[in-house]
């Protein structure tokens, strides 16, 4: 079976204007020297996607992972080159796009839907699943500016599942609605997997990616630099973000570097006691030379060296660890191993070690502590101690990587084809 | 076939689909395939333009939907507006401006009939594209739809106002020239393929350039004056100027309208109250060649204003 969208040599050339003149006036004021810089968001771009694959499209802001999924929507043409679509296409860019505020919610699917390409009779025949997927049955004739934005994306998402493409484009707008919505969102794409149609989503949340894609294209100043199934290529990407120099502060786990809480404090704040001084901390663990991240499971220790004002005979040494969006994952201290520790005066080295770190995609804050035994008095603490980022390898999505597998049991049998 | 952002040919397999009931989901027939590129064929346009024929229709029900919503009279103002405008126009051209032809308001109204369908379409299809750069940037459709909406729009309008020059007759006591009726019918269509040729060429340019929708304004006030709606043929002098004046397409469909709906008409040299025959005593086959030209002239515009717009188009999302 051919393919159902190819994309052969395709490039893409904007003009970026210092600034845009559309007047007369301006236009002959400024013939000839208006500034602007050629742009190349797409270069060359060859991709071939069969149909019942889902493939996701990866690259930080500006990549020009959107131009291209404007391309294959036909919004915007290829300044070269070309795609061949086979099959009937439903694009989900933006939510509602043209819907009229002053008309009512059903005038709205009807003309949102005809948009997309449906007919008269193909809408009156899914006006129905339209609303309850919806769930608008109470509100479809009120005029749609009284709707709140939720009712409003979820009115076109509605339209747009309905549409019964065979190649559906996603830009980034599963995250509408409130949860359960989109859940249901998440369930009809698994759907549209199931029915072997075509998706293509672009989205910079990597577990998405993991969960719904078997192919991933990972596009890097308009170039597909790898195609590949979906751990290797968020690896590829995270790679390819360091070689450029533009680094960490674009991982794609993480939306806002800045939203990583840096000083979280623990669920209990201790008063500290300036007994003990932190001179250094330093975070160990493997192939630290070759790639920022690290991948699920791997080991990592922190060394800590410590400085005592005096000698204290009783403390421990505590370790947390926080999510990015500020979740405590662990917190453990040395006493509740039930290890007691005698600090002498001066310095000391201490390593915190984790053999293991079963986290999954995402960007962790380490914290670290001198207290005493109850954890009463905290003498020390560093906040944060060391940020990872750690990178699944896997396809399996969440917070922690747990060991897992499936033992086949009596009639049943590993089918051959997965 | 090349066509860019067309859904030609799904729609037509989904039809097919539809009549054969095999649109199951999992055993999809492999569809046929299509292309996006630089460039797109003009006939593969006008088959785009025809499959989205319904969401035009949708298009022109919105926009007659949401102009006069949240005003008190609403759907009245469709009908108000014109029957205003005829007043003032009245008042001013036979009271103030003393203009002797006998029957003036029907004069008046048969003459901005025909304007008013060239005027409206014009004026709201300048901006269409910018006023909907929401769904131009977000939805792929053929957006020639988008300025023949504003043409159907107009032709709406034009019913309405046909309804109420019939109230109009029906109080006069006028009996139209029923056998200039297919001559209006052809002026009709002459209108409409101008407007919508004009339409589409204003449409594109004025994403480029802004001021167009404003010169626009101002030359639809000027040209208002060049076919005689306010003013008899017969009163202007025209000596050798003659055919530059009725080079104007405008001329040639107000003047049918008029044959047709007015009709007052005098052989020569025969006078009315002292009033020379306000419409000129041309017979059926002088009307005729001049609105057949004037229609090959707006079909071949039309032809020209979608080649132009399909040369722009594929940058429309980025400039808009």
């Amino acid at each position: 079976m051919s393919a159902a969208i190819e994309i052969q040599g395709v490039s893409k050339r904007f003009r970026l204007y210092k600034e845009k003149y559309t007047s007369l006036k301006e236009r002959v004021v400024h013939a000839g020297k208006v500034p602007f810089e050629e742009f190349w968001a797409l270069r060359d771009v060859e991709l071939a996607i069969r149909p019942g694959e889902t493939v996701g499209i990866l690259g930080r802001n500006g990549s020009g992972k959107s131009t291209l999924l404007k391309c294959i929507a036909g919004i915007l043409t290829p300044t070269s080159g070309q795609i061949v679509l086979r099959g009937q296409l439903a694009a989900m860019l933006e939510l509602g796009a043209g819907f009229q505020p002053e008309m009512s919610g059903r005038d709205n699917i009807y003309l949102n839907a005809s948009l997309l390409g449906l007919s008269r009779r193909q809408i009156e025949r899914s006006f129905d699943d339209i609303v309850a997927f919806a769930e608008l049955e109470d509100f479809i004739d009120n005029q749609v500016r009284f709707y709140s934005s939720g009712m409003y994306v979820r009115l076109g998402f509605a339209v747009a599942v309905n549409v019964d493409p065979d190649i559906l484009l996603v830009d980034e707008v599963l995250a509408v609605g409130d949860e359960r919505f989109q859940q249901k969102c998440m369930e009809r794409i698994r759907q549209f997997q199931q029915e072997g149609r075509t998706i293509v989503v672009v989205s910079h949340a990597a577990d998405v990616m993991r969960q719904i894609c078997s192919r991933v294209a990972v596009i890097d100043a308009g170039r597909v630099i790898s195609v590949a199934p979906p751990g290797e290529a968020i690896r590829a990407f995270r790679d390819r973000l360091i070689e450029t120099g533009s680094g960490e502060a674009a991982l794609p786990a993480v939306e806002d570097p800045r939203a990583v809480p840096l000083a979280v404090e623990p669920m209990l704040p201790a008063p500290l006691q300036r007994l003990v001084e932190i001179r250094s901390c330093s975070l160990d663990r493997p192939h630290a030379d070759e790639r920022p991240h690290l991948l699920s499971g791997e080991r990592v220790a922190i060394t800590l060296e410590l400085e005592a004002r005096q000698a204290l005979p009783a403390v421990a040494f505590g370790c947390s660890i926080f999510a990015a969006n500020g979740g405590l994952m662990f917190d453990c201290d040395s006493s509740m191993l039930g290890d007691e520790y005698e600090l002498p005066v001066g310095a000391s080295t201490v390593v915190l070690e984790f053999p293991s770190l079963p986290l999954l995609d995402g960007r962790f804050a380490i914290n670290v502590r001198v207290q005493d035994l109850g954890g009463g008095k905290v003498h020390a603490r560093l906040e944060p101690a060391a940020t990872i980022d750690v990178v699944n390898p896997g396809r399996a999505t969440g917070v922690v990587a747990l060991p897992f597998n499936v033992k086949v049991s009596s009639g049943l049998s590993a089918s051959p084809g997965s | 076939m090349d066509h860019a952002r067309g859904t030609v040919t799904d729609r037509s397999r989904l039809a097919a689909e539809e009549r054969d009931g095999i649109a199951a989901p999992g055993g999809r027939p492999e569809p046929p395939a299509r292309v996006v590129a630089a460039k797109v064929s003009t006939r593969a346009k006008f088959g785009q333009i025809w499959s989205s024929r319904e969401l035009l229709w949708f298009l022109v029900r919105k926009e007659l939907k949401v102009r006069y919503k949240n005003s008190v009279l609403g759907f009245v103002w469709s009908f108000l507006n014109p029957a205003l405008v005829l007043m003032i126009y009245y008042v001013v051209f036979k009271y103030f401006l003393h203009n002797q032809t006998p029957d003036f308001a029907l004069f008046l109204f048969s003459g901005l009939l025909a304007w008013n369908l060239f005027n409206n379409s014009l004026l709201s299809s300048a901006g269409v594209l910018v006023a909907h750069a929401g769904i131009v940037k977000k939805v792929a459709f053929p957006r020639e739809v988008l300025a023949l909406s504003q043409v159907g729009v107009s032709i709406c309008y034009f019913f309405f106002q046909t309804c109420i020059l019939v109230v109009f007759l029906a109080g006069f006591q006028v009996i139209p020239a029923f056998k200039y009726l297919p001559l209006l019918l052809l002026a009709l269509l002459a209108d409409i393929v101008l407007s919508a040729a004009l339409a589409v060429f204003l449409s594109a340019v004025n994403v480029y350039l802004r001021d167009v929708q404003h010169f626009v304004e101002v030359l639809l006030v000027a040209l208002f004056f060049s076919p005689p709606i306010v003013y008899p043929f017969a009163g202007i002098h025209l000596h050798h100027l003659k055919d530059l004046y009725l080079a104007n397409p405008l001329v040639w469909i107000v003047l049918a309208f008029q044959r047709c709906l007015y009709g007052n008409v005098l052989p020569p040299g025969e006078t009315l109250g002292g009033i020379k025959s306000p419409l000129p005593t041309w017979g059926h086959a002088v009307y005729l060649e001049g609105l057949g030209v004037v229609l090959a002239g707006s079909v071949i515009l039309f032809f020209l204003a979608m080649l132009i717009f399909g040369r722009v188009e594929g940058n429309f999302a980025e400039e808009l």
